[in-house]
């Protein structure tokens, strides 16, 4: 790791501190306990929601006798059956194709948008696109699942066999939803690259196509990455615009047109029709540990991208 | 195919693709208020929903997503800047302050759903405080507060340091300086981070289901007594908010007109979102005229 920079928060203030006179001290005392006590309500908010979810989680595998290889990599979920099955492979299936298909879609849009509004036409590109997609990124996620209903559902029905639900409705819709994720990211990266690398390159005579793809974007690619992999752990963990394009069906599709499952639908749909402590109820708590843990997994990604780049 | 021709063809699909993406945001927009607008009326947003017949409004709906968006800021907006101050101003580099920027990024990323589990959990069943507008507003917290934190943080680093090392040169102490000196500095750009992500809470329905609940009470706007379990007023009553309203009726609306309602609840979202949008813009631009004397 990196030192971090220690020539700000000058010295000096200690120093001051020291020598006023006494409200100051208490102001700057109360001040102190004020902010030390907002943090500490933001950890520990962590902590209760990591040892609440985890403590559920794992209940279904320490007391109620439930398999992780059986819960990770069985077909099928049944848990109200006569011999109740928590096979959850499905909705960890549909989870991540929906994901990454959604991030196959936006990120070469999110780059195009990105190196659009940097090279080829800031101008036009920070009064239309950058105020577009600042739009998009407000609009609530149910309100891209009624549009998902009501045009890519219908749509999909009448190009593709199936009933239009499934695997690449919820994908088109993710996609949606995560592009001002990736452009945002992608255009601080690209706005944020060495001047002297672009002008070394169109000196040498190259075109701005040749510099955009031999030198812009292999320089910011960590950051670019960065983007999507954000992109991703947002889709990942986006509960009801999927559940309300995705059809529900607890198994593996056989076609993107075919009804599915996410962690997250099967969570928003069963968690209010069972009893709390009881095995279901424990599996649902199960995918949401499965659904923490990735994220964990996404930020430390992340991170490491982060890392590289700054190296 | 010589460069040139290569940097004209790619020029010119990223131009393509950049002009569709703004068609598409545009066609979005578009279709979601050409489909709502008709539908909204005086009697649509003031009206209450009705289960099995037609004509049916969202009148206590919008009054509950309001509600729960002052709550949620009047719990968000002290503990966030408390927070972002900490770590902009107090924080020493170090293991600790990485850990904790760490903590922030990882709570800023959880799916909304995850903290709905939580609130369910904890706020609904240990707290015992049940599926209400005040349980709603704590998950909404938990969901609001790694924004606020960042956004304050930003906010206070972008503050000049000369003004920020005057003032301790004058012997104020360094909480006096950051109220009195760095904040109001700081303050457009919080305004606008702050409202930002009040329309995003707005729009949170996942974090809300198991939480706020799925139901309204037959709310009576005429009792203003907050303790009254059918005032609009009364914090601890469940609450159905726009978002989950649009929600449940298209998952298992039963009226005839449910597709109407949901288009015209969702032209509403919309254009409150926008609301927010512009709204944040102006008034950070405002504030910005206001305590930095430019034209």
């Amino acid at each position: 790791m990196e030192q971090p920079a220690v020539n700000d928060q000058p010295r000096v203030h200690q120093r001051t501190t020291r020598t006023i006179a006494k409200p100051h001290v208490m102001e700057e005392w109360v001040g102190k306990v004020f902010t030390t006590l907002c943090v500490t309500v933001l950890v520990v908010t962590i902590a209760a929601i990591v040892y609440f979810v985890a403590s559920h989680g794992l209940a279904t595998f320490i007391t109620d006798g439930v398999s992780l290889s059986g819960l990770l990599s069985g077909l099928k979920w049944d848990p109200e059956g006569d011999i109740p099955l928590y096979g959850a492979l499905p909705f960890i299936f549909g989870s991540f194709s929906t994901s990454l298909l959604a991030a196959i879609i936006a990120a070469p849009l999110g780059v195009c948008a990105a190196v659009f509004m940097t090279q080829i036409m800031p101008g036009l590109g920070k009064r239309v696109l950058q105020p577009v997609i600042e739009l998009l990124a407000g609009i609530p996620s149910v309100v891209f699942g009624f549009v998902g209903l009501s045009i890519v559902v219908p749509f999909l029905r009448s190009v593709f066999p199936g009933q239009g639900i499934g695997i690449a409705a919820g994908a088109i819709v993710l996609s949606f939803m995560i592009l001002p994720t990736i452009t945002t990211i992608a255009t601080d990266a690209l706005s944020n690259l060495q001047r002297g690398l672009k002008e070394g390159s169109f000196a040498l005579g190259a075109t701005r196509w040749q510099t955009i793809y031999r030198i812009v974007i292999p320089t910011t690619l960590p950051s670019l990455l960065t983007g999507v992999v954000l992109g991703m752990s947002r889709a990942f963990g986006e509960a009801l615009a999927v559940q309300m394009v995705i059809g529900n069906a607890p198994h593996i599709p056989h076609s993107l047109f075919e009804s599915a499952s996410t962690l997250t639908s099967v969570i928003t749909l069963d968690m209010g029709n069972t009893i709390t402590g009881s095995t279901h109820n424990n599996a649902l708590w199960s995918l949401a540990l499965i659904l923490l843990a990735m994220t964990f997994i996404f930020v430390f990604i992340v991170r490491f991208l982060e890392r590289r780049n700054n190296r | 195919m010589s460069a040139k021709t290569a940097d004209r063809i790619a020029t010119a699909v990223i131009v393509a693709v950049s002009g569709l993406i703004v068609i598409l945001l545009a066609g979005l927009l578009g279709y979601i208020l050409f489909r709502g607008l008709p539908n909204i009326s005086f009697h649509f947003l003031t009206s209450g929903p009705q289960t099995i017949k037609a004509g049916g409004g969202i009148g206590p709906q919008l009054f509950n997503s309001l509600f729960l968006l002052v709550l949620t800021l009047i719990i968000t907006i002290p503990v966030g800047l408390g927070a972002g101050i900490y770590m902009s101003q107090y924080a020493k580099p170090g293991r600790v302050t990485d850990s904790i920027r760490l903590i922030v990024e990882v709570l800023s990323s959880f799916p909304s759903i995850v903290v709905g589990l939580f609130g369910l959990l904890v706020i609904v069943n240990i707290f015992g405080l049940g599926f209400s507008l005040f349980s709603g507003a704590l998950a909404l917290t938990v969901f609001n507060l790694p924004l606020m934190v960042r956004i304050t943080e930003q906010a206070m680093n972008g503050v000049a340091r000369e003004q920020k090392e005057a003032s301790l040169a004058l012997g104020l102490s360094r909480w006096k300086t950051i109220t009195s000196v760095m904040l109001p500095i700081a303050m457009p750009a919080i305004v606008t981070g702050t409202i930002l992500a009040a329309g995003r809470v707005f729009g949170e329905a996942a974090a809300l289901l198991f939480t706020a609940g799925m139901s309204s009470p037959r709310l009576d706007f005429t009792n203003w007594n907050p303790l009254s379990p059918f005032s609009p007023l009364n914090p601890f009553r469940p609450a159905e908010t726009l978002a989950v309203h649009i929600w449940k009726i298209n998952s298992e609306g039963l009226a005839p007109d449910a597709t109407q309602i949901a288009a015209g609840a969702s032209a509403v979202l919309i254009i409150m979102v926008l609301i927010f949008n512009f709204s944040a813009r102006w008034f950070g631009r405002y504030l910005h005229r206001k305590f930095t004397a430019t034209k």
